[in-house]
């Protein structure tokens, strides 16, 4: 295991405030902060009523990490998929977010937090598939 | 009020990715790269932190018949567990696996990430689209 105490600190840190944010927009929009539900909603011929909402959600969300950058330090980034794979993952990672309705943080943070048996199953599933993947790419494939 | 606070959640949300350094692909497949030896367990940290934070959330939410500014809160949680939920999942988890990215971190990641990010949110929403299309048969 590759365990650094401060790494962990700062990952609860981001963690809570990925939360605070759900919870802002749970309690006073009564909105879910599924990401990939949100931009989905935005992917569409006809845009949803509160479709203002979702973009400048989308827009902090995209806003925030280069205002970081810019002030404070520019985050690493390091994606040494080829292009055809990272291809591959998005297209992969769009249609099975909205066919099994959430990502991350729909299932995995807000359904998980309400106990909701979808999500736990769903996040369940995602993470074993993705463990499987990277295992065998890393250490099969690769190997 | 409404827009000022989505657009506050959007902020908080991407301070989140970057200072959890959900950010980088690079941390998240260190944290599903499970049995290699060199596990990164940072990523539980997040959603450990993010979950708890939202359980007193919707702790709170139990106690309002409707959001602070207006609208409705969300019903409960449907119950229906399909070949759609499960299929999808597993359809992420690959995409997931191959790259390092989600739709959260890879947003964050769109004016800082270069290329690769770009590429990636560009196939992402393809295949939304394409799900989208099909779907309406």
């Amino acid at each position: 295991m590759n365990f650094d105490l401060t790494t962990a600190m700062f990952g609860l840190a981001g963690g809570i405030l990925i939360g605070l944010s759900a919870a802002l927009l749970l309690l006073a929009n009564g909105r879910i902060a599924g990401i990939s539900g949100i931009t989905g909603s935005l992917v569409a011929l006809k845009l949803p009523a509160a479709w203002t909402e979702s973009l400048l959600f989308l827009s902090g969300l995209v806003a925030a990490p280069a205002i970081y950058a810019l002030i404070i330090s520019p985050p690493a980034i390091i994606i040494t998929t080829s292009v055809p794979l990272l291809i591959a993952g998005g297209v992969l990672v769009g249609i099975g977010s909205r066919l099994g309705s959430g990502c991350t943080s729909g299932h995995g943070v807000c359904g998980v937090s309400r106990l909701s048996k979808r999500s736990i199953l769903a996040t369940l599933t995602f993470m074993a598939v993705a463990i499987a993947v990277v295992t065998v790419s890393r250490h099969l494939i690769a190997a | 009020m409404r827009k000022f606070i989505a657009l506050l959640a959007g902020l908080i949300f991407g301070l989140g990715m970057v200072v959890s350094d959900m950010i980088n692909p690079a941390r998240v497949l260190g944290f599903l790269d499970l049995f290699g030896g060199a596990w990164d367990p940072t990523l539980g940290f997040v959603m450990g932190g993010a979950v708890l934070v939202m359980a007193v959330a919707w702790l709170l939410a139990d106690t309002r018949q409707t959001p602070i500014y207006g609208g409705d809160m969300p019903g409960a949680a449907s119950s229906i567990i399909d070949r759609k939920l499960i299929g999808g999942a597993a359809i992420f988890g690959l995409g997931w696996g191959l790259v390092g990215l989600c739709p959260g971190p890879a947003l964050a990641g769109l004016l800082i990430g270069g290329t690769p990010v770009l590429i990636f949110i560009a196939a992402m929403i393809s295949g939304m689209a394409l799900l989208k299309m099909v779907s309406r048969g």
